[in-house]
């Protein structure tokens, strides 16, 4: 399954896909660039309940935005993480600039 | 010339394959598939089945963007080798590209050369964490050869109760 994009207020809630991979990562990332950029979009959520193969560039997109929007002062959200998405962010040490629920 | 194929003892390997395909992204996902496929028999777990599969695309993206700079060229190969030898799975990721200048730098965490693209420079460090065993060998211009292993843990489980 694609990823999809929804505004809530100024949250961006992106579904990720089932399977996360550099081949997936580049058309997420530009696509949620354009809402960033476009609508006034303060924080990103990454919604993981689908996702069921991630490697490191589920990273890189993460960082990605959260490199986007952290100067003004927007949070990026991770949830639905499962045990080893959840133990991959860690071996990433991104757990200080995503918030894992 | 790195020295590929080592002098293999056949009487261990109980199955082989040997796979080239082109540098393209979207044999990311063809490269883990198969060999997922590959590791079926021995029964793994579905921890085990995700540790070599992240294993895999990390080393033929790694392949792809750095090894042949992410041009996509089709004529552009990556060949894949995969043994089993009883329950440990061998895996051989083979690019013909630009090398790597300092192996060292390029395993350590969060290193990247390609920071615009987004990499997070864990690609190494996952490999380390999901297989048993990860050994690199680069000559700048001529190519990588990432060989890892993992012990597929249900199969021998099964011997040994037998």
């Amino acid at each position: 399954m694609e990823e999809d994009f929804r505004l809530i207020d100024n949250y961006l809630m992106i579904r990720m896909p089932t399977e996360i991979d550099h081949h997936k990562s580049v058309n997420i990332s530009t696509k949620a660039d354009r809402y960033i950029l476009s609508k006034k979009v303060e924080n990103v959520v990454f919604d993981f309940e689908r996702t069921t193969f991630m490697d490191s560039s589920g990273i890189g997109i993460i960082v990605g935005r959260y490199k986007k929007i952290s100067c003004f002062g927007g949070k990026v959200y991770a949830v639905h993480t499962g045990s080893r998405i959840r133990r991959m962010l860690l071996l990433a040490g991104v757990e200080n600039i995503v918030e894992i629920i | 010339m790195i020295e590929v194929i080592d002098k293999k003892d056949y009487r261990q390997i109980t199955n082989e394959i040997h796979l080239e395909f082109a540098a393209v992204s979207d044999n990311e996902s063809f490269a883990r598939m198969a060999v997922a496929a590959f590791i079926t028999p021995l029964n793994p777990t579905l921890e085990e089945v995700s540790d070599v599969k992240t294993a895999i695309s990390e080393a033929v993206t790694n392949a792809i963007i750095h090894g042949y700079e992410n041009k996509g060229h089709v004529t552009d190969r990556i060949y894949m080798n995969c043994e089993l030898i009883k329950d440990v799975l061998e895996v051989e990721i083979i690019d013909r590209g630009v090398g790597i200048q300092d192996i060292n730098r390029a395993m350590e965490p969060l290193f990247t050369t390609r920071p615009e693209l987004e990499r997070s420079g864990m690609g190494f460090a996952f490999m380390e964490a999901f297989m048993d065993n990860l050994d690199v060998q680069s000559e700048p211009g001529q190519g990588t050869v990432v060989r890892m292993c993992k012990k597929i843990g249900l199969g021998s489980w099964i011997d040994s109760e037998e």
